[in-house]
């Protein structure tokens, strides 16, 4: 198989943290944008248009956080992965970069939908935290993230933490399709489904529709965080590079 | 294909090792014993509420005591300079963390699942769990020690890496938990426990194919990096 020149092109000049910096910083402010405007629609329309539930009432509303934040815990778990391949195999920079960039944001998006899924599950479970398998699994997903961003803050080296987050990532990436069989597993054979989630009624699009705006607009401001720390993360760890000297001399001196 | 020398060699060192400091080993036996004498007088010893329970405190004290003893497994290594020794030797890593992994599984996870029946017994295990739990003793502790081999080789470098060990390891641990302690349920509701032990046993067959390279890697990387 042959890959087209334009991508070669790409994962090459994608090997240059500089080349990185400087093309992402035009897209900062789109991306911005896009989420604000995504996520404002969303919420808008979630909460204030969308109809009420016919069995939950309003409290279905947090929906519209819920859903988006535990998509991108999982997404955000999927890109560390790739990135641990890419450093591990062509012993990316860039990746490492990401790599470390991105485990705070999933804890919190995984945070975030785990606190968001205890406030829903009050009203509607009658309880705070019930030991359904969706839940445990991603408590679980918490403290991979929470492993992996303090095997970091650990290890003194830049490189060798890198790496070593690198294969820790790899070995959850495997780890969670098993986690999430074996406690759905768990769940069916032993507890009886006393608290469920109202059966998913097929949504009105009035309902998904908004749900679908959130989603994207969360993935718009992942990304954009993402781009944002990682860049942080460049800056840092080619501060010794006279472009980033540049740069950094170039702010300083803007009124 | 022919087993390579490194395997052995390694396989002799640290079986011979481990048979002079006994101690070492027993320690974590010990304590898995111990952590299990707690449940009885911490809850209650009454049967009736200690049966229900059994199998998972004694799959707890196994991911406890396997935890205890991993953060030793390549530091000594480390520190005398023997790890470097043999990242350069010619024959691949991979066999000698295999080696020490065997030898640790012979010390630990195969005299605590002998010891499980026992240890059952005193829990008030029912009767009809008590060899499934066995079995899933046997097939699942190798899993923890090869996983937990991960988490050992990671912090390897680090000078007091123990909390950071438990919290990179015990996540990968519930798998294994929760399909040991469902052997259990289901052999006490009359239900067949064979496709649950296969699920183990593929864990640990999936283990042992991959965890060794991943311990490997992250042990060469301790040595370049210094």
């Amino acid at each position: 198989m042959k890959v087209p020149a334009p991508l070669v092109r790409l994962w090459h000049r994608l090997g240059s943290p500089r080349w990185f910096f400087e093309t992402t910083a035009p897209w900062l402010p789109w991306l911005l944008g896009l989420g604000v405007v995504l996520l404002g629609a969303g919420a808008f329309w979630g909460l204030a248009l969308a109809p009420a539930d016919y069995l939950q009432g309003n409290s279905f509303r947090i929906i519209y956080v819920h859903v988006p934040a535990a998509i991108l815990a999982q997404s955000c778990y999927m890109l560390m992965g790739t990135c641990g391949v890419v450093l591990l195999v062509w012993r990316m920079k860039l990746a490492d970069m990401v790599l470390e960039a991105a485990a705070p944001i999933g804890a919190s998006f995984t945070a975030l939908a785990l606190i968001t899924g205890a406030v829903w599950g009050k009203p509607t479970w009658g309880t705070w935290w019930a030991w359904d398998a969706r839940v445990t699994s991603m408590l679980i997903l918490l403290f991979l993230y929470l492993g992996i961003i303090g095997l970091r803050q650990a290890l003194a080296r830049p490189e060798a933490a890198g790496r070593a987050c690198a294969i820790l990532a790899i070995v959850g990436l495997v780890n969670i399709p098993i986690i999430k069989y074996s406690v759905d597993w768990w769940l069916t054979l032993h507890q009886p489904s006393t608290f469920k989630l109202t059966e998913k009624p097929a949504m009105p699009p009035s309902m998904w529709i908004p749900l679908l705006l959130s989603v994207l607009g969360f993935y718009a401001l992942f990304v954009w965080s993402v781009l944002q720390s990682t860049r942080v993360v460049v800056l840092e760890r080619e501060r010794r590079t006279a472009w980033v000297q540049n740069f950094v001399t170039e702010q300083g001196s803007k009124p | 294909m022919k087993i390579p020398g490194l395997f052995w060699g390694q396989f002799r060192r640290d079986g011979a090792l481990a048979l002079r400091q006994p101690g070492e080993l027993a320690n974590p036996l010990a304590f898995f014993v111990l952590v299990i004498t707690l449940f009885p007088l911490g809850v209650s010893p009454e049967s009736a509420v200690l049966a229900p329970l059994a199998a998972g405190v004694l799959w707890i004290a196994a991911l406890l005591s396997t935890l205890l003893g991993l953060e030793g497994l390549f530091r000594r290594d480390r520190d005398e300079g023997t790890l470097e020794q043999l990242v350069l030797h010619g024959d691949p890593l991979v066999f000698a963390v295999l080696a020490r992994l065997l030898v640790h599984w012979l010390g630990t996870g195969l005299p605590l699942t002998l010891l499980a029946p026992v240890l059952g017994a005193m829990l008030a295990l029912p009767e009809e769990a008590r060899w499934p739990v066995t079995a899933g003793l046997a097939l699942g502790t190798p899993i923890l020690v090869l996983l937990g081999g991960v988490g050992a080789a990671l912090t390897v470098s680090l000078r007091s890496g123990g909390v950071l060990l438990a919290l990179l390891v015990l996540p990968l641990f519930i798998p294994v938990l929760i399909l040991g302690v469902s052997v259990a349920e289901l052999a006490v509701a009359g239900l067949p426990t064979a496709p649950v032990l296969a699920w183990l046993g593929a864990g640990a067959a999936l283990a042992l194919v991959t965890a060794p390279f991943a311990i490997a890697g992250a042990l060469s990387i301790a040595v370049e990096t210094g």
